[in-house]
């Protein structure tokens, strides 16, 4: 690790104002970022401490929550507002990690975690994301955990947060503070595709801190889950997962929401599918024509290919089971 | 083999059984109302549970220096150039070590070449600029404190020019094999013509079987504390060979071996990993060097680049029968991966050496290199993936006669050893698999795949033979002093690495010496200590046993010198004589009896010491000695994600006298667990292209977590085996045997699916 | 840098860059907490922060002057082990004993999670007030640590056997 300094912070003004000095890098839980420390691929000279900021869950004035960035994990996935109605966020955060890590880990810092691509991770490996125009070995190598979705020939790496999925699906606002002012990003706009700029995870830009998570008012809490499909039952990163959110009028479609994780470099909303439902009856050939038509251009690589597959599978199945849901919980 | 080798080796086959250790079995056996049987708690629980038992990283010494290392990125090569100024000139750093300024060392004797050597290769360490594998330490450095050394590692830049590399295994498959060897001789067996009878043979089943390189990953990170105190080396080590550590350590460093001093007294899981590897030799080396102890615990990344794991098999196994299922032919041929710098073949055919009987038999296990980290013994080398290849084989065979797959194991149930002739020193293994199958109620199975259906979840139930042999090597020894309090102190150069080592051999001898657990004290893992003592091969029980045998041998014999004339025992051979109630007494009549205390205090001395060496292992080559077990396992594969899920499983074991059944279940589920991570998850992923291990960690390399684990039941036969020390065979490693099969056999029964691949991944079952 | 371990005030002049962790070992000589990654990929260096489980290897030493962590050792009093302790012996809750005290200390902040409502992703509805705590439910919050030896079932037993009994510490942020 290179040696860094140090400063807590109590107030944002100060936490921006140290932000803004060359080699800053706020600090919450320290889950992502000490690790990549420790690995030498982030390589901070002063550690703006965060997490005294913005700890708070509160009511938003329509109906929403606005969730502070310096929440813990756990605090969200327990907060009585967010499990009765926005269940499907509560899920999604409990499927990622240990208990011991959502303990720690902050909401902030959870949206903005790095990818776990093994190429990324060894120094002695090329990759664009942590060295750009070095060359990708992922795409040619080992790439059970990469993208099958909005990939480059750049980079093929993926997000690993589950709580992003669901934060997509659930319609959720990043709200930013910077030198520049503030500024609200929708959340499925504020992670990037690598294109070919692959060392640049999101829109955040220097110097700017993430405030908050705004939740609009719908949580779908009638009738949403979270699936994560993995390697092993507990404390695996997803191959896919599948945060899916239903709303009906009768036999019909009345809101589908509908997001992806571990298929792209970013929580991946499925607006294909979405559209292809809207007023469609809620049937299982309808559910699996929207999944067909989200995963058409998906592309798979060489051990990731079932991918493709499994993520048209668990979509289907996760609807079917929403709308079959008789007396849905909740 | 030599001619006279082979001579030898016959002779003991055909010597009378009375001139073969356990030719009269160890009275021990008879004795039902002692120590050895009770589920006895550990008696280092306490110390654990505290958090203070103490590992290899955890002893202090004064002046301690950290020590990181700097792993080679390419596979073959040489250095050409290696910057180090940057690192020297951080703040901290001790001493930057590299080829260029190390000590000179010889070569590292290589586990195999010698009764004591330990070495996981036999590489000139740090003497060259030759890359051997990628991964290889290049550099160490030594600083005031961890986060130091770890740092300037990392400014460490090396230039190297590349040699081509052997890095894929199917590539070198294809360039060419070597015969393999195993403890010296060749993997080769040939009984009759088996593939004439396995051509014309009425039912068959010929397929390949693979499974990928694993790593032993105990949670425990190879570490050791060193310091040298003139030409003296003092190795707080976690080991689970410390007088072979101790051994090849002298002679590296051109000392004598009683100048090395290792200790190991706790040992955060071995599973066969934790022998000598570079990181103590380059710790001694720079703590030689600097002047300064040196403590080097390696990073789990550091682990899978310099610790070698189990190696990649691929396996072939035909099957000829007739319509009742009595094999005519049995196949088992492959190919696995080893190194230049090492002599450790995955010996994946030893299990069906022993298992069936058949007419015929063509048995070989054949080698390629590869430049990679030398491979080595991992939890049941061979067996662990042979019984895949083997168990999965037999379920093919079964589904394609219509015959019950327990049936038709019991149908070929050999009477003698089917390979070697020798009669069986004790085989429970057709009593093991009726139990098992009554408690697992595998009367239920349906024999049609995608029978039984839980919602999503597709259920089917599969079984396994798993079988590990009784191992006892040379060397065994121990040294047993009784004092005149009637206390007895037991000191053998063992090791405990959560095997339970320490609580059984308690029992063990509290019972041989008529002493209650309390009076015993066992001592161990302490190069001081008397013995060469190996914990692998789940062999270290009967090694110590055979010590403590020997040494309780000469024991009652120095006693009854003692004892004299006016002892109730004057008179008896010391054969005659026995550990009773604190002190000896006459094995057909108990009153003839005198304490320990009373002989010593008679005597005038404060205590008597005695030590002696175990017979030799010659039971070994004159009967066929082996544990057995019956797996059975009930899996769920979701229809939808191809996610496998274990719900039930249990083995049923046939392992001699178990000493200690709580300990003992330990082990048996602690090897199944291992066994489970085996078929469905675990795999250590080498870039073909640059020989690099690209999951180096516990988060990429998956074993099985809490929620992977449904409750395991286990059961045994508790037969004595009268062949060895105290009627046990060791428990250790069989556990790990005939999962992969199980899982994969109850995988095809849900699904109709046969995954001949390991890891059973929910890809390949989509 | 100050801290507040097992109830005792210690101070310690270390490097930025230090871990909990390695404060713990290095500094303190408090080895019962144990390295088995140093990438929260294992569990063995949980502690309690406050009541709280947490990977003290992900931990920066600074971040955590002042907050009452809770080690292992400090789970003893006056030399009696904790009930879980004695427990996890009873039940052969370990081999080796590397993993054994990260398992015990996170069992006892998952017992705390379960008293404050923690839900956890195999918990069939995240909105109920109660949760039903059962083998899957223990399994699934205990699957942050794992035990290489494979003593998974003597873990559960342990802390099943122990669940209603273990003194909480005092859960000061608790979620």
């Amino acid at each position: 690790m290179t040696p860094f300094l140090y400063e807590k912070v109590s107030e944002r003004g100060d936490a921006l104002s140290l932000g803004t000095h060359p080699g800053a890098a706020y600090l919450g839980g320290g889950t992502n970022l000490v690790d990549l420390m420790r690995e030498a691929i982030a390589r901070p000279t002063l550690l703006v401490d965060v997490t005294g900021l913005s700890c708070k869950i509160e009511e938003d004035e329509k109906g929403g929550l606005r969730i502070g960035a310096g929440v813990k994990n756990t605090a969200v996935a327990t907060d009585r507002r967010v499990r009765a109605r926005f269940p499907l966020l509560a899920q999604a955060i409990l499927a990622g990690a240990s208990a011991q890590i959502r303990n720690m880990a902050t909401v902030g810092g959870n949206v903005l975690q790095r990818t776990r691509c093994a190429y990324f991770y060894d120094d002695e490996a090329h990759c664009n994301k942590r060295s750009p125009g070095s060359g990708c070995d992922a795409i040619g190598g080992f790439n059970r955990n990469h993208a099958i979705l909005g990939a480059s020939p750049a980079c093929a790496a993926t997000h690993p947060s589950d709580m992003c999925v669901a934060l997509a699906a659930l319609d959720a606002t990043v709200s930013i503070d910077g030198p520049r002012g503030s500024r609200d990003l929708p959340l499925t706009d504020f992670h990037r595709l690598p294109g070919d700029a692959p060392e640049i995870d999101t829109e955040l830009r220097s110097g700017e801190l993430i405030t908050s998570i705004v939740l609009p008012s719908n949580g779908f809490s009638k009738r949403s889950s979270y699936r994560k499909v993995r390697d092993r039952s507990s404390y695996a990163f997803a191959l896919v997962s599948v945060a899916a959110a239903l709303e009906l009028d009768g036999g019909r479609i009345k809101n589908v929401r509908l997001a992806l994780g571990g298929v792209a470099h970013k929580p991946w909303r499925a607006h294909v599918a979405e559209a292809a439902l809207a007023g469609r009856p809620a049937t299982e050939a309808f559910f699996a024509e929207a999944a067909e038509a989200e995963l058409r251009d998906a592309k798979g690589l060489r051990d990731n290919t079932f991918k493709i597959k499994l993520a048209k599978r668990v979509i289907v199945d996760s609807l079917v089971k929403l709308s079959n849901a008789k007396d849905a919980p909740r | 083999m030599s001619i006279v080798q082979a001579a030898l080796k016959k002779a003991i086959a055909l010597a009378p059984d009375s001139w073969i250790p356990g030719g009269s079995p160890d009275p021990l056996i008879r004795e039902r109302h002692g120590h050895v049987g009770q589920p006895v708690s550990r008696i280092d629980g306490p110390l654990k549970v505290a958090g203070k038992a103490r590992f290899a990283a955890e002893f202090p010494i004064e002046g301690l220096t950290y020590a990181a290392l700097h792993y080679s990125s390419v596979a073959k090569g040489r250095i050409v150039e290696i910057r180090t100024s940057e690192a020297e000139q951080a703040p901290g750093v001790v001493l930057v070590m590299t080829h260029r300024n190390a000590p000179s060392l010889a070569k590292a004797p290589a586990f195999g070449t010698n009764p004591k050597a330990a070495g996981g290769d036999d590489l000139a360490i740090m003497q060259d600029d030759r890359i051997h594998w990628n991964g290889q330490a290049v550099a160490l450095v030594l600083a005031e404190t961890q986060e130091q050394a770890d740092h300037a590692q990392s400014l460490i830049r090396v230039d190297y020019e590349v040699d081509a590399a052997s890095t894929s295994f199917e590539q070198a498959i294809a360039d060419g094999t070597e015969p393999g060897q195993f403890m010296g001789e060749p993997l080769k067996l040939r009984i009759g013509d088996a593939d004439a009878l396995f051509a014309t043979a009425p039912a068959k089943v010929d397929a390949t079987y693979r499974t990928p390189g694993h790593n032993h990953n105990p949670i425990e990170l190879h570490a050791a504390t060193l310091a040298w105190s003139g030409d003296e080396l003092r190795v707080h080590d976690a080991s689970q060979a410390v007088t072979h550590a101790a051994w090849t350590l002298s002679q590296i460093f051109g000392i004598k071996e009683e100048q090395v001093h290792v200790t190991s007294p706790f040992v955060g899981g071995g599973f066969g990993s934790k022998t000598l590897w570079h990181h103590q030799i380059l710790g001694a080396a720079a703590a030689r060097l600097a002047k300064r102890p040196v403590r080097i615990v390696l990073s789990r990344e550091g682990v899978f680049r310099t610790v070698g794991g189990r190696a990649p098999t691929e396996q072939r196994v035909a099957l000829g029968a007739r319509r009742d299922g009595t094999f005519d032919a049995i196949i088992h041929t492959g190919v696995t991966a080893m190194t230049p710098h090492n002599a450790m073949t995955e010996p994946f055919i030893i299990a069906t050496r022993s298992l069936y009987a058949a007419k015929s038999f063509r048995l070989e296990v054949d080698t390629v290199k590869l430049n990679t980290v030398a491979n080595t013994f991992m939890r049941a080398p061979g067996e662990a993936v042979g019984t895949f290849a083997l168990e999965s084989a037999i379920d093919e065979l079964a589904a394609e006669i219509g015959m019950d797959p327990i049936e038709l194991r019991i149908r070929n149930e050999p009477e003698r050893d089917p390979t070697q002739g020798l009669p069986f020193s004790q085989r429970g293994i057709v009593a093991a698999w009726r139990a098992g199958a009554e408690r697992f109620e595998w009367y239920k199975r349906q024999q049609r795949p995608r029978s039984v259906r839980d919602g999503d979840w597709l259920v089917g139930l599969g079984c396994a033979t798993a079988t590990y042999p009784y191992y006892r090597m040379p060397g065994g020894a121990a040294r047993i002093t009784v004092t005149r309090d009637g206390r007895a102190i037991v000191a053998v150069a063992a090791h405990e690495m959560g095997m339970g080592t320490a609580t059984a051999q308690t029992q063990v001898i509290a019972d041989r010496l008529g002493l209650s657990m309390d009076q015993v004290k066992f001592h161990y893992g302490d190069t001081s200590l008397p013995g060469i003592v190996l914990a692998g091969g789940s062999q270290q029980t009967a090694s110590v046993g055979a010590g403590v045998v020997a040494a309780h041998r000469a024991l009652v014999a120095e006693m009854l010198k003692l004892a004299g004339n006016d002892s109730p025992l004057a008179g008896l051979h010391p054969s005659e004589v026995g550990g009773f109630d604190g002190g000896l007494c006459a094995l057909d009549d108990h009153d003839r009896r005198e304490s320990y205390a009373s002989i010593l205090a008679r005597a005038q001395r404060t205590e008597i010491s005695v030590e002696a060496e175990a017979s030799m292992p010659l039971e070994m080559q004159h009967w066929s000695m082996h544990s057995h077990a019956a797996m059975f396992c009930e899996a769920r594969v979701n229809e939808v994600t191809g996610e496998v899920r274990i719900s039930r499983f249990l083995g049923s074991f046939d392992c001699g006298r178990i000493l200690n059944p709580k300990t003992a279940a330990s082990q048996f589920r602690g090897g199944i667990i291992m066994g489970l991570g085996l078929a469905l998850m675990e795999e250590t992923q080498l870039d073909e292209r640059t020989g690099r291990i690209m999951n180096p960690s516990l988060a990429e390399y998956h074993v099985p977590v809490h929620l992977d684990v449904p409750a395991i039941d286990v059961i045994w036969t508790d037969e004595a085996d009268p062949r060895t020390p105290m009627g046990a065979r060791g428990v250790g490693e069989i556990g790990i045997t005939g999962v992969g099969a199980a899982v994969a056999n109850a995988v095809f029964n849900a699904t109709g699916k046969r995954v001949r691949d390991l890891p059973i991944t929910l890809d390949k079952l989509l | 840098m100050q801290f507040v371990i097992n109830g005792r005030s210690l101070d310690a002049d270390v490097d930025l860059r230090t871990s909990l962790l390695d404060l713990l070992r290095d500094h303190f000589g408090l080895s019962g907490t144990k390295k088995g990654c140093n990438q929260g990929a294992c569990g063995a260096c949980t502690v309690l922060v406050d009541g709280n489980r947490i990977n003290s290897c992900l931990a920066l030493a600074v971040q955590y002057q002042g907050r009452k962590i809770t080690t292992v050792e400090g789970l003893t009093s006056n030399g009696a082990l904790h009930p879980l302790q004695e427990a996890f012996v009873a039940h052969d809750g370990f081999q080796c004993g590397y993993c054994t005290p990260g398992q015990i200390c996170s069992a006892i902040g998952m017992a705390n999670e379960l008293r404050t409502g923690v839900p956890s992703y195999v918990t069939a509805d995240v909105a109920a007030e109660a949760i039903t705590v059962d083998f899957d439910e223990i399994r699934e919050r205990m699957s942050g640590n794992i035990c290489r030896c494979g003593a998974y079932n003597g873990i559960i037993e342990a802390i099943s056997e122990t669940l209603g009994t273990i003194p909480l510490p005092e859960a000061k942020d608790a979620p």
